[in-house]
């Protein structure tokens, strides 16, 4: 069993069920990657599992307690997520969207001690960001910006992380900056992180567990040996991927690939 | 990269320094404000039809005496007009910074988004069906026509398809007010109440007695402090649902508040000033470009600038074309309009 365990939920948008009877369970002090096609259900996974999206049967277990009778500002000083779309508004500063993140560590009408600070620093200061903690969001490039969101994230001091889709918008570097970025808050301080990502090789790369999903349900999970195999691909997502290994992390990675025109 | 001892030292030392500049601007505009806003009441109870000098004004409101006439005058005509205008004021700006907050739509306003309208429909029933409905009455019968003005508009805007964009509710609501407002003005006609809403609706204060604001004071005073203590939450809100459940807000409980307070806000200065238009678009707006995003210090700010805002669109509405009044409306629609285009040109991007 492990910190987070999802317990056969149904749930989707309004009369919609996006995915019916999924149970699954992320790995304490891991990287667990959700990975599938397009609307398969991933993001839906993702915040059914952040208590965003309600269930409409089944439940989601917080170390053995159903999510959403957990107060949620109690949810909050353990987990933090960084949602897919996150805007922020016009005029707000670097400084003061991370400054939220200690928002749920505040008592009362709540101001910044020197704790909170330590935190907002810090996450400024991984992230890359002191230099622009006093610029308004608006101004920065979509990389910088996704960075921000992140910090804010990080500042919230969570052992659980919760992101979806933190690479979108960035280039090579800046992709792998974050990835790597992640790994060293599980490595060193044993944080549990859950995130959605579109690069399968990058999932296999920095994954200790991986889940795919598609049309609503879960395909297969496991380590990134056992996911990215040739078969779950085109079961997964309908590619005939010719496969190799990373010279990096020694797992599977999908060098290049083809349609399989007949099946579609 | 540095090692972890550095960073650490880096971190407190920033930890020390760090300067909050806001904070002080805010603080700044507040009592800056709050001293303004004095004085423009003063002037205000001072000028008018009788002239009357501020050291008069002075005794009349500390050193009462009921044999004079300018005591009278003051007493029982401009000091509840000024009171009336400054509460207005006040429950415009709240009223339109909160749902700017909660909507993130940058173009939110009672005026704009048919809740006025509605608040004055509702009173163009009263009148019509009711006359001499007791004060108390009216207003929660405004309170009702924001809610309906509301409805329709978000009904209306959410049945389109591509859901609510800041936009499209703008023009929901200048369709359901036009439709509001041609409705009372119809009804206005037929049942011969017509001077009693004229004035009304083009929007003024000259008809503000006592009674009036001592009926509202407690529901506006109760609304004030609600949206106070709930404006941390609305500084989470406006950066979108998810991100404020995140931090462990209870999004749905908060706006449930957030909108029963702005119903009562708008409601309550509806039913004192007719449906006046854009103080809840200008004056938040114009906090945020001073002292930034936070609510903690918007709402605060909006209270005494809205209230300056509007006491001196009244003083200004009385010294345009003496001893006839301009409609406070018009005068404010002056300004407002420029200000609505200039936000609408930005494309009404999301707040």
């Amino acid at each position: 069993m492990g910190v987070l365990n999802v317990d056969r939920i149904a749930t989707g948008y309004l009369n919609k069920l996006i995915i019916n009877d999924l149970t699954v369970s992320i790995p304490e002090n891991k990287i667990t990657t959700i990975i599938g096609p397009n609307g398969c259900g991933k993001s839906t996974l993702l915040k059914a599992i952040s208590r965003v999206l309600k269930t409409k049967s089944g439940a989601v277990y917080l170390d053995g307690r159903a999510i959403h009778q957990l107060e949620t500002k109690e949810v909050a000083k353990r987990m933090a997520i960084l949602p897919q779309t996150a805007s922020a508004p016009e005029g707000l500063t670097v400084f003061e969207l991370v400054s939220y993140g200690r928002f749920p560590h505040q008592k009362g009408f709540g101001s910044l001690k020197k704790e909170d600070y330590k935190f907002i620093y810090w996450a400024l200061d991984v992230t890359g960001l002191n230099e622009f903690k006093d610029r308004p969001i608006e101004a920065l490039s979509g990389g910088q910006r996704q960075r921000v969101w992140i910090a804010m994230a990080l500042a919230q001091g969570t052992e659980i992380l919760i992101l979806d889709e933190p690479t979108t918008y960035l280039d090579l570097a800046h992709q792998l900056d974050i990835l790597l970025l992640l790994q060293r808050l599980k490595e060193e301080e044993g944080r549990t992180i859950v995130m959605v990502l579109h690069d399968l090789n990058h999932a296999s790369r920095f994954s200790d567990y991986m889940i795919a999903m598609k049309d609503g349900t879960l395909m297969i999970e496991g380590t990134p040996d056992e996911v990215m195999t040739c078969p779950n691909l085109q079961n997964v997502f309908n590619i005939d991927a010719s496969m190799a290994t990373c010279p990096f992390s020694n797992n599977p990675i999908c060098l290049s690939y083809q349609l399989f025109q007949k099946n579609r | 990269m540095s090692t972890r001892a550095e960073v650490s030292a880096e971190i407190e030392a920033l930890t020390e320094t760090n300067k909050q500049s806001r904070p002080i601007m805010a603080i700044i505009i507040l009592f800056g404000g709050i001293f303004a806003l004095l004085v423009s009441i003063a002037m205000s109870i001072s000028f008018g039809a009788a002239d009357i000098e501020l050291a008069t004004v002075w005794t009349a409101v500390f050193h009462f005496n009921p044999d004079l006439t300018p005591h009278q005058i003051i007493r029982e005509i401009r000091m509840p007009r000024v009171l009336g205008a400054a509460m207005v004021g006040s429950c415009f700006a709240v009223a339109g910074a909160l749902m700017q907050g909660m909507t993130r739509n940058p173009l939110a306003d009672s005026g704009l988004l048919g809740l006025n309208a509605g608040a004055a429909f509702m009173l163009a029933l009263c009148f019509a069906f009711f006359p001499g409905l007791p004060i108390m009455y009216l207003i929660m019968y405004s309170f009702l026509g924001a809610g309906l003005g509301a409805a329709i508009v978000y009904g209306i805007g959410s049945l389109s398809r591509g859901g609510l964009t800041p936009m499209r509710l703008v023009l929901a609501g200048a369709a359901v007010s036009a439709l509001l407002g041609a409705l009372s003005e119809g009804i206005a006609l037929y049942f011969r109440i017509g001077q009693d809403l004229a004035f009304w609706y083009a929007g003024g204060v000259s008809g503000t007695k006592w009674i009036n604001l001592q009926v509202m004071a407690p529901w506006i005073i109760i609304a004030m402090i609600g949206a106070i203590i709930i404006s941390k939450s609305i500084t989470l809100l406006s950066l979108g649902d998810e991100v404020a459940i995140g931090l462990g807000q209870k999004t749905k409980t908060i706006k449930v508040f957030g909108m029963l307070i702005v119903l009562v806000l708008a409601g309550s200065a509806v039913s004192v000033v007719g449906a006046v238009g854009f103080v809840g678009l200008i004056v938040p707006h114009l906090t945020r470009l001073i002292i930034g995003h936070d609510y903690r210090w918007i709402i605060p700010c909006s209270i005494v600038i809205g209230a300056l805002l509007v006491v001196l669109a009244d003083l200004a509405a009385r010294m345009i074309n003496p001893p006839y009044e301009t409609p406070i409306g018009a005068l404010i629609a002056l300004i407002g309009v420029p200000f609505f285009l200039y936000l609408a040109r930005r494309g009404g991007r999301e707040l």
